[in-house]
């Protein structure tokens, strides 16, 4: 297994942060709420038998204020194309979690050829009335470790400032992947990618934490009933919404079953 | 100075044991504590205070907007606004504000204030917040990410409305519009003077100062803690080489005025604590959606107004509640008419406020109480203020038509029973 390597590409002016890590044929990762400011043993379980490639969403950990630019859903979609392109994910295969593997279904449902196949961690996207996700942005600060992972100590381990790290761009940081989200799907979480699923040819594994807070269990349901292309959808017992962080270990098995 | 009588509207009803069985007093709170016949009475209540106040002779009347809150029942102050226009003659009408975001196309604001500015003949302060988190992005479901943009180029729109004289196509970035050209048009030239509440944040103190608009902090805990604010707001104008002008700022403060310091605590009490209590009651859920806040002014380390309510009752949960610590607190300014003088005297000194905000209704205060207190506060209050600050110009107070050639309202006789 190579070495992790932190690679820099620009988006629409801004620098935005690349890893990669690991041999083997290509799997590309976007991560969740929150994003990522620091690397995970889950990113290393994938490395073990891929080249892992994990380009940092517009405004998340790594992406700068490349948000700030992106007034639409277009503009968003438009600059997660041309990340990949650029991170060298063009037909690759791609996994992403939470608002990640939103991005990553709307890459398969628009550029078909884009993707290879896909693993989609409890994707938002979607909005049912009768049983709505919860909201991420209207929590006491307390409530969000437990509401990301079943874990909320895995939580805390991501967010808690590094040794050395600038004690008051970190908070901002993080503070700024939780305006990201919001940017793109403020207030329900509804993109209204329902309309897309149909375009989704690619082979599409749907995995969900079986204690997910977020986004409800049955939304695994609809994304697997709207989806053209074959899928299966695989519950991770103890993990939460960021089932990836909770269970690294088998939510990479499950990928990296599924991709090989 | 200028001495401006300012309405919240609460709702004066919320029950004994709101606290414990309600999470927030906004955003969620609800519906069933909410009755339409008494909301009636209360809406003549408030709308007859502000109008006795402007009877009174304070220098203008004030408004503001609030959505889905137990203290503030003016989802529309333009409506109370109107009314206030015809009810009234002399006395400036603040509406403080509209939350410019809120209107889609905003042209509507540029619009209905057009419309206050015509029916009042030139007396209309034009308030532009962003508008609390609850308010905007909770209650009206805004993306705090783009919330600020929107609402800088809301403003552009606005004032491009009321200035351009031809019709003209708007090209923005969240708006677009092919034909603008309100009617009707502002009497005021340009346009009504702006003013800008705002928390803390550093950027809409240089926005102030680069239009050469009013900047107001409506704190509702007082002279103590707005000190630091306006400390922040005047360095910030003396680093960009802008003048002492008092008249650059307003503040608000809470009253209460009685025949002497405990005849007040005991008149005010009740009142205070029900605001204090019940009304500031918000869940700290809806206090900061990421983005609402600048990253320069997390920087800054200051937080926003609302979410230092928040957090604030959460650490001083019983001391603020109780009207001992809410007046050694400086929430509420409370005293005999001489005490309150002196007080606001040096609120005004310290804080360099020109533009004094009062609230002299709060919580659930009845409206014989309110006009008590306001009758007190004008009669004997007033005249001890109004020469603060002399060889200051106020270039920010409205110019009105002059009083011969505006309409004549006709008074207000209701048919007695009796007749």
């Amino acid at each position: 297994m190579s070495e992790l390597e932190t690679l820099t590409v620009d988006v629409n002016g801004f620098a935005t942060r690349v890893w990669r890590k690991g041999s083997g044929p290509k799997l590309g990762f976007l991560a969740g709420f929150g994003g990522l400011p620091r690397w995970v043993p889950f990113l290393d379980e994938l490395a073990k038998s891929r080249t892992v490639i994990v380009p940092s969403l517009p405004g998340f950990p790594g992406g700068d204020r490349g948000h700030s630019v992106l007034d639409t859903h277009l503009d968003w979609l438009l600059a997660v194309r041309d990340l990949l392109a650029r991170a060298e994910l063009d037909g690759a295969d791609m996994a992403g979690s939470s608002v990640g593997a939103s991005l990553v279904a709307e890459m398969a449902a628009l550029w078909p050829a884009s993707v290879r196949r896909l693993a989609l961690i409890a994707p938002f996207g979607l909005f049912d009335e009768a049983d709505p996700p919860t909201d991420p942005w209207a929590q006491r600060g307390d409530a969000v470790p437990g509401l990301m992972c079943a874990d909320p100590e895995i939580w805390k381990a991501l967010k808690a400032v590094p040794e050395g790290a600038n004690s008051i761009e970190w908070p901002i940081e993080q503070t700024r992947a939780n305006e990201a989200a919001a940017r793109i799907f403020w207030p329900l979480g509804n993109t209204r990618l329902e309309k897309r699923l149909k375009l989704i040819q690619a082979p599409t594994l749907l995995i969900w934490g079986e204690k997910d807070g977020v986004i409800p269990r049955s939304y695994a349901e609809r994304f697997a009933k709207d989806i053209s292309g074959k899928s299966d959808t695989k519950m991770i017992t103890g993990a939460g919404h960021l089932a990836e962080l909770d269970k690294p270990g088998e939510v990479a098995a499950a990928i990296i079953d599924w991709t090989n | 100075m200028k001495l401006m009588w300012f309405h919240l509207m609460p709702y004066t009803e919320l029950p004994d044991d709101f606290r414990d069985k309600n999470p927030s007093v906004w955003v969620d709170i609800h519906s069933s504590l909410f009755d339409p016949k008494r909301a009636h009475l209360m809406y003549n209540d408030f709308m007859d205070e502000l109008e006795y106040a402007a009877q009174c002779g304070f220098d203008a009347i004030c408004v503001n907007e609030h959505h889905s809150n137990g203290y503030g029942l003016m989802p529309s102050p333009n409506l109370i606004a109107s009314s206030l226009a015809r009810r009234t003659t002399d006395t400036a009408i603040c509406v403080m504000g509209n939350s410019l975001a809120l209107y889609n196309p905003p042209t509507r604001v540029a619009e209905e204030f057009a419309m206050i500015d015509c029916i009042s003949g030139g007396r209309l302060i034009a308030g532009f917040p962003v508008g609390s988190p609850m308010d905007t992005c909770y209650a009206y479901g805004q993306n705090p990410s783009i919330l600020r943009d929107r609402y800088h180029e809301a403003h552009d729109l606005v004032v491009k409305a009321w200035t351009e004289s031809d019709t003209f196509a708007f090209n923005g970035r969240f708006n677009q519009q092919r034909y603008v050209n309100i009617w009707p048009r502002p009497i005021q030239h340009p346009h009504p003077p702006i003013w800008v509440p705002g928390g803390g944040s550093v950027e809409t103190w240089q926005w102030c100062a680069e239009m050469d608009y009013v900047y107001c902090y409506l704190s509702y805990y007082g002279y103590k803690v707005g000190r630091a604010t306006m400390d922040g707001f005047w360095n910030e104008m003396s680093r960009l080489g802008k003048d002492r002008n008092p008249y650059r700022a307003g503040f608000l403060q809470f009253v209460g005025v009685g025949e002497s310091r405990q005849h007040a605590m005991d008149l005010y009490g009740e009142s205070a604590e029900y605001f204090y209590g019940k009304c500031l009651h918000i869940d700290p859920r809806f206090a900061a959606p990421p983005g609402y806040t600048t990253e320069a002014t997390q920087r800054m380390g200051l937080e926003s107004q609302v979410s230092k309510a928040a957090s604030y009752a959460d650490k001083f949960n019983k001391l603020a509640r109780e009207m001992d610590a809410i007046v050694d607190n400086g929430y509420v300014i409370i005293g005999s008419p001489d005490e309150v003088a002196e007080q606001l005297r040096e609120v005004a000194t310290n804080l360099n406020v020109g533009h004094l905000m009062l609230l002299l209704q709060f919580g659930n205060m009845s409206k014989d109480l309110t006009r008590y207190n306001t009758k007190l506060f004008a009669d004997q209050v007033m005249p001890k203020l109004k020469d603060h600050f002399p060889g200051w110009e106020d270039r920010w107070w409205p110019q009105p038509m002059a009083t011969g050639q505006r309409a004549e309202v006709p008074a207000f006789m209701p048919k007695l029973a009796a007749e």
